[in-house]
């Protein structure tokens, strides 16, 4: 098809382009990324099914406002560093946010085509974009401004704190990112699996970061190794970026959490991905036996999809989603819901955890649970599950990984006092300016609204870094 | 990477190892940790932040070989180094001016006591110290903690040293003798902080325990350390280490303390395999 002369027509009829993928029964146990990225020849193919919207309504659902038309245009011409480019100018972390933005309540859910075939794979291409030009070489850095001569110092290694990071060296400014951990990337690297978002990805993300000048610091505990106040006397910043996250994990309340082989999923995650205890005992960490045993994950988010297809992984005979709600409610993107299926995953949905039962030993034994019905919806439009009375049963679970949210971590909280926080406890912004009510102290990504997603954390940091740059530049913000 | 700048033996199997990080040298308080990571494949353990030395830039840790990461750690020697330290974690030993103040420490926890002991001591506290080990040659620390008492014992479980006895039996007889005691901290092997639990409890004596559960961030983040005090759950890295020992659930601790038992067999069976072919 020649893309320059396609009829309306001819464009409608193209298929979605489907991303080729490990085959389900072999991906369920490696730890190997289970999409396999779009060749040329697909990409070109399905970037031809874009009709090039006059206003297009893709962007208006992309919360960074990606100019797709054009950059699938670049595409289907053929040009992928040029498209590669363009996605650039509005986000840093492309070959991230295609593989693990929720597109179908995005950018693909207001594509036009959408409402009559399926959506343009949006999140696709700019995955094949951005790795076109990394896995050519082809990478060029930015330009930076000269030198304001102001230093930002920012908190958290997500991607709040590295698109804020990346905006204000361009800038001009210097910047010095404190990362918590021995790694950077945030829950980039901690929670979401290799299997899902490789690491080499972020990695070399990062690296484009070092080059251009931001310097990194791990091992450096905000609120702990140094506070945000000594940031801004001692050590001389002259503005702060918090982009710390929501890594406070919060548990059932319910007998027997305290039982062997109960995890939060952050814990699970962090040792599985971060300390690697997949490749135990070649790394030393350990983490739960779940070769042959049964593994029920309690929730019904990204979080858990990542849990219970990291158990089936690590060998579980049965992995479990028990969720309180019924599938349509599930806050997980549905391509992971889809994957997990395919994986062996079982999903118990309508089942409400009541009791952790154990043995002797104190090692899990089953999870007394409760079944659900739809009652009639509740003020935020869900229908409210209602307990069926006497149907509790025991489910038999040698380990359960415990993935219903996260809190904001205190520390920063309680040794900055002069941040307001909310009732939640996150960190209360202007939300046009990210600034907090402490002077020149700002804040963005989960910190601020709880547990999200990658591209609104990067939007905060990006909003966050134009507002620091004014006023470290003393530019009025009504111009 | 942090340079080990002087590493000793104490006792078989007990090392002080002081390694350059300034940034926790200048800001740690009694009752703080480290967490570290030997290697590139290391993983990341507490370790109680001994001494520090904020003009040099050093702080000091002493290391029990316990299993992998312990051993592997106190194969180390001066010039070394580890790949990650970070911290100072926790929150630091409430100090203030109690009256007389006891600390207790059982073998290693001598190392974890001794830094809440100076604290007291220069909050002007009248500081009695017992510290137990098992027998002579794994008493740790003595000088240093005679240093900052005002009474000081030692106490061996075989009598080859000191008071013959558990330091339970020591504290014990410290109260039948009539002192009047304000407030005591004790650390060591669990069933050693739940005897002294039960000594004081009778006594209304404030007791405080460092608490040693099984973490991987340090940081609050993973709840992989939570204990239960008072009947709820607290993240052990940023609520304590230190908690009221009247209300730990010591039983729940020492069974969690088990979950990895056959894997740490495994990794402390490979390691002695590996330093036997070297
Ligand atoms: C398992 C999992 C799967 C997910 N899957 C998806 C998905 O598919 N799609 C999607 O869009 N979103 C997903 N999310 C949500 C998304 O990852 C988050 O919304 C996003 O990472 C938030 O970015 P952030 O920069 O605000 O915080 P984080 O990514 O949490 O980064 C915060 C960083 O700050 C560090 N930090 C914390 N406290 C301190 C301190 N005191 N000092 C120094 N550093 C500190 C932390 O160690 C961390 O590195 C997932 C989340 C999880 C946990
Ligand atoms: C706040 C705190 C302060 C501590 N301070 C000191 C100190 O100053 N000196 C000292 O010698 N020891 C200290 N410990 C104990 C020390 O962390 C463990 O001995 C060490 O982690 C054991 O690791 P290993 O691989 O050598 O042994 P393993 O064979 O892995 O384990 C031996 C035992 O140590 C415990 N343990 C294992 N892994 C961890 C882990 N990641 N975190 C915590 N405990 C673990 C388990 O109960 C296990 O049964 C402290 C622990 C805590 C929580
Ligand atoms: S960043 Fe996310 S929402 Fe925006 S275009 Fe890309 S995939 Fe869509
Ligand atoms: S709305 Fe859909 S068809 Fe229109 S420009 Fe955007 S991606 Fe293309
Ligand atoms: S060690 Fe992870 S929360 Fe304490």
């Amino acid at each position: 098809m020649d893309p320059q002369h396609i009829t309306t027509k001819e464009r409608f009829a193209i298929p979605r382009q489907v991303m080729p993928a490990q085959s389900a029964d072999i991906r369920n146990k490696n730890f190997k990324e289970v999409n396999l990225g779009y060749s040329a020849e697909l990409a070109q193919t399905e970037a031809l099914r874009c009709i090039q919207c006059k206003d297009p309504a893709c962007i208006k659902g992309c919360p960074v406002n990606i100019k797709i038309d054009q950059f699938i245009k670049l595409i289907a011409d053929g040009d992928f560093l040029g498209a590669a480019r363009k996605i650039k100018e509005d986000n840093v972390l492309p070959a991230i946010c295609g593989r693990v933005c929720p597109q179908e309540d995005q950018c693909e859910k207001t594509c036009i085509l959408t409402k009559k075939h399926t959506s343009v794979a949006i999140g696709n291409l700019e995955r094949f974009a951005a790795d076109y030009e990394r896995e050519t070489g082809n990478v060029k850095l930015p330009s930076v401004k000269a030198s304001t001569g102001k230093k930002v110092a920012v908190i958290g290694s997500g991607p709040a704190g590295l698109s804020c990071a990346n905006d204000l060296i361009q800038m001009g400014h210097a910047v010095t990112v404190f990362e918590a951990l021995h790694e950077l990337g945030g829950v980039l690297v901690y929670g979401i699996p290799e299997f899902r978002l490789p690491k080499d990805i972020v990695r070399s993300e990062i690296d484009g970061l070092k080059k251009l000048g931001v310097e990194f610091i791990t091992n450096a505990v905000a609120g702990r190794s140094v506070t945000v106040d000594e940031l801004l006397t001692e050590e001389g910043f002259d503005a702060v970026f918090i982009g710390s996250g929501a890594g406070l994990p919060w548990f059932l309340g319910i007998p027997g959490e305290n039982l062997l082989g109960v995890y939060s999923a952050n814990e699970f995650l962090t040792r599985v991905n971060l300390m690697k205890s997949y490749q135990f005992p070649d790394n030393d960490t350990p983490v739960f036996n779940c070769k042959g045993k049964n593994v029920a994950v309690f929730g019904g988010g990204n979080t858990a999809m990542d849990a219970v297809r990291t158990a089936k992984r690590l060998g579980a005979e049965h992995a479990y989603i028990v969720y309180r709600r019924s599938e349509t409610e599930m806050p997980a993107r549905l391509e992971e819901v889809h994957h997990a299926k395919e994986e062996g995953v079982e999903f118990l949905m309508l089942m409400n955890p009541l009791e952790f039962i154990g043995n002797e030993q104190q090692w899990l034994t089953g999870a007394k649970c409760l079944k659900m019905e739809l009652g009639e919806p509740d003020e935020s439009g869900r229908r409210r599950p209602v307990p069926i009375i006497g149907s509790e049963f025991v489910l038999p679970v040698d380990m359960a990984v415990i993935s219903i949210g996260n809190g904001s971590n205190p520390l920063i909280k309680q040794t900055t006092p002069d941040i307001d926080v909310s009732k939640r406890d996150t960190i209360v912004v202007d939300i046009n300016t990210m600034a907090t009510s402490k002077d020149n102290v700002y804040a963005g990504g989960d910190v601020v609204t709880g547990g999200a997603t990658v591209i609104l954390a990067m939007g905060a940091g990006r909003t966050a870094a134009t507002a620091i740059h004014r006023k470290l530049m003393g530019i009025d913000s009504d111009e | 990477m942090h340079k080990i700048v002087s590493a000793i033996f104490l006792a078989e199997n007990i090392k002080k190892i002081e390694i350059e990080a300034p940034r926790i040298a200048k800001k740690r308080k009694a009752g703080q940790f480290i967490m570290i990571r030997v290697g590139e494949t290391g993983e990341r353990i507490p370790l109680t932040i001994a001494d520090s030395d904020p003009e040099k830039g050093t702080i000091s840790i002493i290391v029990q070989g316990m299993g992998k990461s312990t051993k592997e750690l106190n194969s180390k020697n001066a010039g070394d180094t580890v790949n990650d330290i970070v911290g100072p974690l926790g929150t630091p030993s409430h100090i203030e001016k109690f009256g007389t103040a006891v600390s207790i420490g059982g073998g290693v926890g001598t190392a974890i006591a001794y830094p809440t002991a100076v604290a007291l001591k220069e909050a002007g506290n009248y500081v009695i110290t017992i510290n137990g080990a098992r027998s002579k040659d794994l008493v740790i620390l003595e000088n240093e903690m005679k240093a900052v008492s005002d009474e000081a014992y030692i106490t061996t479980d075989d009598g080859s040293y000191g008071f013959h006895g558990f330091v339970t039996q020591k504290l014990q007889e410290l109260i039948d003798s009539g002192k009047k005691i304000d407030y005591v901290l004790a650390i060591g092997p669990i069933p050693m902080m739940k005897a002294i639990a039960e000594v004081t409890r009778p006594y209304g004596i404030k007791t405080m325990v460092s608490l040693n559960p099984i973490m991987v961030d340090g940081t609050g983040m993973c709840g992989g350390c939570r204990v239960t005090v008072d009947n709820q759950i607290k993240f052990a890295c940023v609520d304590g280490p230190e908690f009221d020992a009247h209300q730990v659930d010591f039983k729940n601790l020492t069974d969690r303390n088990k979950v990895y038992l056959p894997e740490e067999k495994q990794s402390a069976e490979a390691f002695r395999h590996q330093c036997n072919l070297q």
